[in-house]
């Protein structure tokens, strides 16, 4: 199969050990993995914040740059929300459609299109994983806590195959982290509070690393947990999931 | 420049104190996993929070017939009615049925619409006072401060402020902060109340189409005190109150307070439909924006709300920033998508106050997606105009970036650039994520420039 | 009004709610629970004669006890329909009969034929409330199938001692309503 590797322009810039790791680990399962160069973003900041209208040519590029692969997958669980929610291109709807239906976030492409049973991967450490709320209640990668209704977490169930791995609780299973987008600078008072209370919950619970499929998330809380000096790390879930030749 | 009525600049002097949030935060939280339990012990809840939508969803596409309906057959039981459009249409109707029998004082049990409509406010310019009789409610009313909650009016409120107004107003011993006899001072003080007042007004939770009577829900029976003790009984009620028949009374009454505070009934429920012999009952049917939502096919879902406040408990925004920091009678989630209706210049940094983590359309029994509402007042927000100029620049900047490869790339390249070699200029106090946050790491490659060297020989 | 006939969207059908059936194989154990679990004081007396000893040994007999039901004059006095409700201000116990009862959140219903006078209920400081086991329905489904289309001019649900958390969540019993509230089962 051949896959559209889609890496989210703070990923590309900030976190490129992420993008690598998600490209080997679909490269390990056998995908013929390219990554469409000239891509730059999804759209989302500017239509979160009520610019939708603002979006087409950026929608359009995306458009031009992922047409034609099996699937598009991305370590990002907000930004492939955004684009199955709201990816439309009046130069060429078809393939918008087409993309929407073919995009994947990691996690869940892991456990419903290759479905694996097993990882080769080892990292022995505590970690508690951040649910990030577009990962959780948009693309349904576990059960919402709100709902009466069975449990399950499909990147639990992929942290479960590595090996040395201890995951730890929380209080708050799913409370939002108030990174929220431009809502960590035009709110910022009460984003780093919501960002200091999700560490806390991590860190009473013995967690050394925090993951999550997002890395906007994990972003806002490297940032409190460094000015606070701590030795908690974030990292990305694929770098965990890929472990077994984590780049230093 | 925030102004001092923007949720953002009133959230940041809330964080000010940050016991007081976190004393704030863990309270409502433990309210949310009381409605929780309380959701795990009641069979198909799922199905029905989807029937209570359903229900309502029907009531909006149905609205002027059931009206029509209601008010006949409040006519039928004896009951006045009159029709508001709007905040002063109502407040006008109040002051002249009570004009018409020379009443100077009313006693009021919780109605968030006569909150919207500043009631008290006019009635005690026209000489009549108008004391509020739900216990929270009433604190707020003693220190003329409105609600931060619309279930849990003082939920802001330590018991020794609470008790500072006690001291002041009915004259309780300093210091005296025990919730219990706090509360049985205001018991006997309220009784007397009661007993003295020939008008009483009620809110409405469910009005029933078919019978034409209305339910009142209380824990305090503050409701049934005043009213069956007064001469003149008051309903205020917007138009979205309306359920189409007795029996789906079951639905929303097991939702509500389960949904509120995880108690599977309020402990009164009460149904008024005939005045008592000798007795008045006037029943106001208020406008006030309703009908503009109405027409509204992104928004009109938010009509079906049943009050219940249980968003207000699970956003993490709300309960870090606290109710009044919205500047709307109804504040949090559910205000925040009805307030840009109202009033969308004074109200349009409240779709903001979200990182849309869809939280709130879980709890909600009626099931309204108001995370995705929020997203859509956000784009008639800033097409409306109501956006500062200086972020359509930044946005209208950063769409081009995005379009552009090129201009991405170098974009990117600058900024890593200057993380590294001038950091001054982006970490200083100009630069709000600085001011709690370090910056990310910025020493690498980026992932293209890696991928150019290496990736397409794998 | 013609606004809202304007905008009002494509009618959507009412959902069936006759799919809510769930039922309690014990009804008067899961009321029982239930009840008490809200703070209300639950009684089992079996019968007539015996609410009649509770009330003696559980009330003050030498303050005001009004009661709906006329076999209960032996320990109240019978309440008057007519009587102004200001006169009832000092009523420590009512002694009523609910219509029917709700295990799933321990709430009794009643209609103003059986409270004497509206404010009874509420205006005690007391509420005693005699329960007849069989009249327990599972839920408040159930109970509106029961009520049906019967015409009352006030009826309410009534689901334990009056009770308020506003001052900081703590849990007071008693606020504006009764004090306490005692249901007797009987057969």
């Amino acid at each position: 199969m051949n896959i559209g590797l889609f890496i989210p322009c703070y990923v590309n810039q900030l976190y490129p050990n992420a993008a690598i790791a998600t490209m080997e680990l679909l490269q390990k399962f056998g995908a013929d993995v390219s990554y469409p160069s000239k891509q730059t973003c999804c759209g989302q900041p500017m239509a979160n914040s009520g610019y939708e209208h603002l979006t087409q040519s950026c929608n359009d590029l995306f458009v031009e740059n992922f047409s034609g692969f099996d699937y598009i997958v991305a370590p990002s669980a907000s930004c492939v929300l955004h684009v199955k929610d709201h990816l439309h291109s009046h130069a060429d709807e078809a393939a918008a459609t087409e993309i929407r239906g073919k995009i994947y976030e990691l996690v869940e492409f892991l456990t419903d299109v290759l479905k694996i049973e097993k990882l080769d991967a080892h990292f022995p450490h505590k970690v508690g994983i951040h649910q990030s709320c577009h990962g959780l209640r948009g693309l349904h990668l576990a059960q919402m806590s709100e709902l009466v209704a069975p449990d399950f977490s499909k990147p639990r169930h992929l942290l479960n195959m590595v090996s040395g791995l201890e995951l730890t609780e929380l209080d708050r299973v799913d409370e939002c982290c108030g990174f929220g987008g431009l809502f960590c600078i035009a709110e910022e008072a009460v984003s780093v509070k919501m960002g200091k209370d999700r560490i806390t919950d991590h860190t009473k619970h013995g967690a050394e690393y925090i993951t999550s499929p997002d890395l906007s998330c994990l972003m806002h809380m490297e940032g409190i947990l460094q000015r606070n000096k701590s030795k908690v790390k974030i990292i990305h879930i694929a770098e965990i999931l890929n472990s077994s030749s984590i780049r230093a | 420049m925030k102004s001092t009525l923007d949720h953002a600049a009133l959230a940041e002097e809330f964080n000010k104190d940050e016991e007081r949030v976190d004393w704030h935060d863990g309270a409502l939280w433990w309210i949310r996993q009381k409605r929780d339990r309380s959701a795990h012990q009641t069979p198909q809840w799922e199905e029905l929070r989807e029937a209570a939508s359903a229900i309502k969803s029907n009531v909006i596409s149905n609205l002027h017939d059931y009206l029509i309906q209601f008010e006949e057959n409040l006519k039928k039981n004896g009951v006045k009615v009159y029709w508001a459009a709007d905040a002063e249409e109502h407040n006008q109707i109040v002051y002249s049925i009570l004009k018409a029998k020379e009443i100077k004082q009313m006693v009021k049990s919780k109605s968030m619409l006569t909150e919207e409509c500043h009631l008290n406010e006019f009635l005690e310019e026209r000489g009549i006072e108008v004391i509020n009789s739900d216990l929270g409610e009433y604190i707020q009313q003693i220190d003329n401060e409105p609600p931060s909650h619309i279930v849990l009016p003082c939920i802001h409120k330590r018991k020794e402020e609470i008790g500072e107004l006690f001291h002041e107003h009915l004259g309780t011993e300093k210091g005296l902060s025990d919730p219990t006899l706090l509360t049985r001072v205001a018991r006997k003080h309220l009784r007397n109340v009661f007993l003295t007042r020939r008008a009483a007004l009620t809110g409405v939770n469910f009005a029933v189409a078919e019978t034409g009577e209305y339910v009142v829900c209380t824990n305090e029976g503050n409701a049934d005190m005043g009213a069956h003790l007064s001469e003149v009984q008051i309903a205020s009620m917007g138009l979205e109150k309306i359920i189409p028949e007795r029996k789906h009374l079951g639905v929303f009454l097991r939702l509500l307070a389960r949904s509120a505070i995880g108690q599977p009934i309020t402990i009164y429920s009460s149904h008024y439909k005939k005045p008592r012999p000798g007795q008045e009952m006037h029943l106001i049917l208020v406008d006030k924006g309703r009908s503009n939502l109405l027409a509204r096919p992104d928004f009109r879902e938010s009509l079906k709300c049943i009050k219940c406040g249980g968003c207000m408990n699970t956003c993490p925004v709300y309960r870090k920033s606290g109710g009044l920091s919205y500047h709307n009678t109804i504040s949090g989630p559910i205000g925040a998508i009805l307030a840009p209706n109202l009033d969308m210049k004074q109200h349009a940094d409240l779709p903001f106050a979200s990182t849309l983590c869809g939280s709130c359309s879980n709890v909600c029994p009626v099931k309204i997606p108001i995370h995705e509402q929020l997203y859509k007042w956000r784009q008639e927000i800033v097409k409306q105009g109501y956006s500062a100029n200086r972020k359509t620049f930044s946005m209208k900047a950063m769409a081009l970036t995005l379009s552009s490869p090129e201009i991405y790339k170098t974009a990117g390249k600058t900024g890593r650039w200057l993380l590294n070699n001038a950091p001054f200029a982006i970490n200083n106090k100009f630069n709000p994520w600085y001011k709690q946050r370090d910056m990310p790491d910025s020493s690498q490659q980026s992932f293209g420039e890696w991928y150019a060297k290496n990736g397409s020989k794998k | 009004m013609a606004a809202v006939k304007k905008n009002q969207p494509a009618l959507s059908a009412l959902p069936d709610i006759t799919v809510f059936n769930v039922h309690e194989a014990d009804v008067v154990k899961k009321y029982s629970e239930v009840f008490a679990g809200i703070g209300g004081l639950l009684v089992s007396a079996g019968s007539l004669e015996n609410v009649k000893d509770h009330i003696i040994k559980d009330f003050d007999q030498g303050k005001r006890i009004l009661s709906t039901l006329p076999k209960l004059t032996d320990v109240a006095e019978l309440a008057d329909a007519d009587a102004d409700p200001h006169t009832l201000e000092d009523v420590e116990l009512a002694i009523i009969e609910a219509r029917m009862a709700v295990a799933e959140n321990g709430a009794v219903w009643l209609t103003e034929d059986v409270m004497g006078h509206r404010v009874l209920p509420y205006i005690a400081q007391h509420l005693a409330v005699i329960v007849r086991e069989d009249s327990i329905v599972s839920t408040m489904h159930d109970a509106y199938a029961k009520i049906a289309s019967e015409d009352y001019g006030f009826g309410g649900f009534i689901g334990g001692p009056s009770k308020t958390a506003d001052i900081e969540q703590a849990l007071v019993l008693g606020a504006h309503g009764p004090l306490s509230m005692t249901v007797y089962l009987i057969k």
